[in-house]
């Protein structure tokens, strides 16, 4: 790859801009699957009447639950004033990790408001030439408003 | 669940008490439909070697989200996470006994939170560490 920085002050631009809202109603039946799928029994997230005791509405999501990812509706695109993600020369992609910030639990009923922003951009020089990472947020607000769960995930491109 | 942890039984240097796993494909194609990650090197072995694979891996997501399990698990049902993390540095496969583990590197009192930190991993059956992270939750008080 070339020398020098691959990230230009118009791709830095875009870091912040937040995506327009997509609306997910927060189900029982996805919450149970995905625990069954990670093998959780905790009864949190799959017993009703148990989390009712425990304070909570109905069961509620284990980490790593991605109500994005569960229902058949995309998450909307970016927007076009976001800029351009991706320097030229870049051919392979791995993900490269998750980072997972709660602030409330999410339940079943929820209607989840989920936009997606650019948090960061930065590269290093690996063994195969340089890496370009970008860290992509997920924010997840309930019917109050509040930010329930930010999600960043890192794309490493080479 | 098990017995409720307090923020005072918690050392650093203690280890994060361990979560086993052991994959089969039938779960990672479960875990493809919950997560709604299709990508084929998670169940068709072919297409797995023809990326260069040795076989099927498992998802980075789904590691990520035991690792939650486990944190949930010490903390209790009276304590929380607050942040976690995961980076898929190499790959796991399925038939391979999983530990997922961690140490406490930190513990303070924050306004009215009682937190504690760890680095926290997923350890494959060779005993490497095949996806580091960090966590910081919240445990109850005893005071």
């Amino acid at each position: 790859m070339t020398q020098g920085s691959v990230i230009t002050e118009e791709m830095r631009k875009g870091i912040g801009i937040e995506s327009e809202a997509s609306i997910y109603l927060v189900e029982k039946e996805p919450i149970r699957r995905c625990a069954a799928a990670m093998g959780d029994n905790n009864p949190l997230f799959n017993d009703e009447e148990y989390a009712k005791k425990l304070g909570y509405r109905s069961i509620i999501a284990p980490p790593g639950f991605q109500p994005t990812y569960c229902f058949p509706v995309k998450i909307a695109p970016m927007r076009a004033d976001a800029g351009p993600r991706m320097p030229q020369g870049f051919t392979r992609f791995m993900n490269g990790g998750d980072e997972y910030e709660f602030f409330q639990p999410i339940q079943a009923g929820d209607v989840l408001s989920v936009t997606r922003r650019l948090g960061d951009l930065y590269e290093r020089d690996g063994r195969m030439g340089k890496m370009f990472f970008t860290v992509n947020e997920t924010v997840f607000r309930n019917q109050k408003k509040e930010i329930v769960l930010i999600q960043r995930s890192t794309t490493i491109a080479y | 669940m098990a017995e409720q942890r307090f923020w005072e039984d918690i050392a650093v240097d203690s280890p994060v008490p361990p979560l086993m796993k052991n994959a089969t494909p039938r779960q990672l194609v479960m875990w493809a439909g919950a997560y709604g990650d299709y990508y084929e090197i998670h169940y068709n072995e072919n297409i797995a070697k023809a990326n260069m694979l040795p076989g099927l891996i498992i998802h980075g997501t789904l590691k990520a989200a035991w690792l939650g399990q486990m944190l949930s698990e010490w903390v209790g049902e009276k304590g929380r996470i607050k942040k976690y993390s995961a980076s898929y540095r190499s790959m796991d496969v399925p038939g391979d006994n999983i530990t997922l583990t961690g140490k406490v590197t930190k513990k303070y009192v924050d306004g009215k939170d009682h937190v504690v930190e760890a680095d926290i991993w997923v350890q494959n059956g060779k005993g490497e560490k095949t996806t580091p992270g960090t966590a910081t939750v919240i445990f109850p008080s005893k005071g």
